[in-house]
Order: C-alpha cells, then sequence, then structure tokens
C-alpha cells in the first residue's frame, strides 16, 4: 500500500460519487484517472484491506432490528458455541473479549421482531443466557479509520 | 422513506458493495431490471433520507492496521449518561459510542465507546486520555480487548423480499 491507496482509502470513506461515471469523477479529485483508481481498488479488495464500496446502512431507518449481545461461554465449549452463534446470517460479526462475559456478537434482521427468535433460537440450541443490550441512545456513530 | 419492493432489490443488490466498472451504477441497474438513472435517483434518496448513513468504502479495519480494538464501557448515572456521552462522542480516540441497557448482575455498564489503535498499549493510552480529559474517575469502568473476530460480514438487508 503506498500513499495513492492511502489517499483512496481516507477520501473515499468519507463519500463516493453516486453518479454515471463515478470512478472517473473520484479519480479526478485525486490526481488520478478512472482506470488506474479501478485497478488500484480492485486490488484492495483483493488484499483485503477493502471490504465493499458501498453502502452503510442505518438498521433503524431501514426498518429493520439491531442489536449487541454477549454471552458467557466456558472455555472449554468456546469454539463450538461461536459455530452455533456465527452460522445465523443474522449474526453480522462476533468478537471474543476479555470478560466474564466473553463473547459478544451483532445482530442484524430485516425485521425488529426477529431479532428476539434469532436469540431465543441461540439459547436454545446453547442452552447458554444472551443477553440483549439494544442501543438506547446514539452519540457517534463514525466509525472511520485513517489509512 | 417507505422502502419499496423494488428498492429492496436494489438494497439487495448494492449490499456487497459497487461492481469496479466504469459504470457500476448501469451495472446494478441491469442486474434489477432498472435504468442507470433510476439506480442514482434511488440510491442518492435513500442516501438524503439517512437510510444509507454513508456511501463509500468500507475498510477491514483490522487489515489496515488496527490490530486492537477495545469496547471501553462505563457505569455512569441515568441522569448524567446522555451528556457524558455526548461529549465522549465528539472525542477522536472514540469510533462508536452508545448508551445501551445494564443487565444486573452480570454487566452494571451502560456507556459503550469503541476505541480502535495499532496496538494494545495505544488504545489503552488512548482510554486514559479520555478518562482524565472528561473526569470519569470515580465511575465504574472495564476495557474488554477482542482477542479473537469470528465473524466480520456486516448487515446484509433486501435479501428477503428479493427472494420471494
Amino acid at each position: 500500500m503506498d500513499d495513492i491507496d492511502r489517499r483512496i482509502i481516507n477520501t473515499f470513506q468519507g463519500g463516493f460519487p453516486i453518479a454515471e461515471r463515478p470512478f472517473a469523477a473520484a479519480a479526478r479529485t485525486l490526481g488520478l484517472d478512472e482506470a488506474e483508481l479501478i485497478a488500484r481498488v480492485k486490488a484492495l479488495s483483493e488484499a483485503g484491506t477493502i471490504s465493499r464500496f458501498g453502502p452503510m446502512w442505518h438498521a433503524e431507518k431501514m426498518g429493520g432490528g439491531l442489536t449487541l449481545t454477549a454471552m458467557k461461554v466456558p472455555e472449554d465449549r468456546f469454539d463450538e458455541v461461536a459455530a452455533i452463534v456465527n452460522s445465523f446470517p443474522e449474526v453480522a460479526h462476533n468478537y471474543a473479549r476479555e470478560h466474564a462475559l466473553n463473547m459478544w456478537f451483532v445482530v442484524a434482521t430485516e425485521r425488529p421482531e426477529r431479532i428476539r427468535e434469532v436469540l431465543d433460537e441461540i439459547e436454545a440450541r446453547t442452552g447458554l443466557a444472551v443477553h440483549d443490550m439494544p442501543k438506547i441512545e446514539e452519540f457517534f456513530v463514525g466509525l472511520r479509520f485513517e489509512a | 422513506m417507505e422502502l419499496s419492493d423494488r428498492d429492496l432489490a436494489l438494497v439487495s443488490a448494492i449490499g456487497d458493495g459497487l461492481p469496479l466498472v466504469e459504470r457500476p451504477y448501469l451495472a446494478i441497474g441491469e442486474a434489477v431490471g432498472m435504468s442507470e438513472i433510476e439506480v442514482i435517483a434511488r440510491i442518492q434518496a435513500m442516501k438524503e433520507a439517512g437510510i444509507i448513513r454513508r456511501f463509500g468504502i468500507i475498510v477491514r479495519h483490522h487489515e489496515l492496521g488496527f490490530r486492537a480494538n477495545a469496547m471501553s464501557v462505563w457505569d455512569i448515572p441515568d441522569d448524567k449518561v446522555s451528556e457524558i456521552g455526548r461529549r465522549l462522542g465528539d472525542s477522536p480516540e472514540v469510533t462508536l459510542c452508545y448508551r445501551r441497557p445494564r443487565r444486573l448482575p452480570d454487566w452494571p455498564y451502560n456507556l459503550f465507546c469503541m476505541v480502535h489503535g495499532r496496538d494494545r498499549p495505544g488504545v489503552e493510552q488512548a482510554i486514559k486520555d479520555l478518562i482524565q480529559r472528561h473526569g470519569l474517575d470515580g465511575h465504574g469502568h472495564a476495557v474488554l480487548f477482542s482477542t479473537r473476530r469470528f465473524k466480520q460480514t456486516g448487515a446484509r438487508y433486501g435479501r428477503r423480499k428479493a427472494a420471494e
């Protein structure tokens, strides 16, 4: 990754043209040409640095459900429980964390009522409690990273 | 803004990101039976309505070198949590900040901030700075570093309608 790649990442995390030739318009702001920008974005995607070039959704405005949940998983069952949790397409990400509540995952569903169903199914299949911690108030959701 | 079935088909088609071609909105339109102009107009409308928070590059922060991430949580009295949450949310070290419910007795914390950094000492220092700057010393606090990431796909929408 060189300086141009870093500028691409830093510039277009904030936004990307929604127009007929978006890469051409975007390339001009960086002094590149369209083909070079497309090639570099492809390379960054293939390297796994970029997850995708597209939308970050607002779950509630989409009409969907979203929550953060935590479980207290015995160490010797960790992989087995992780496999069950991750098998749900509604589980968007899942992290092991250092705490008695040691598994933390986000559940995103197209219908709000599906959240409870997913958590009930996970509880039934693992025999473990799932703590549901939906947001009450949102203060910041920037989530941008300087390359 | 109420999403139509056509919108949901579009939502599903762009969920994995734009195709990396000269006219990506034309390619998306061909996949869902819309003109390029309609695709552009509908994505713009969803952005203006706030359904799309942001439209651009979504990075894999770990691959970008942000190897350490901590969920930094506090137990703040309910009548103060909004004000402190707003201040923490405005801090450059914080990438996400929410108020969530306590789950007693296992979980006494109601304010959640994510702090990402290149390494663990950097994240620890950033959290110390936050505590000092915002006078959070007297409040119950925990820092949960992540030790393994099992899954990071992002939320997917529009599949249910698209599949019908």
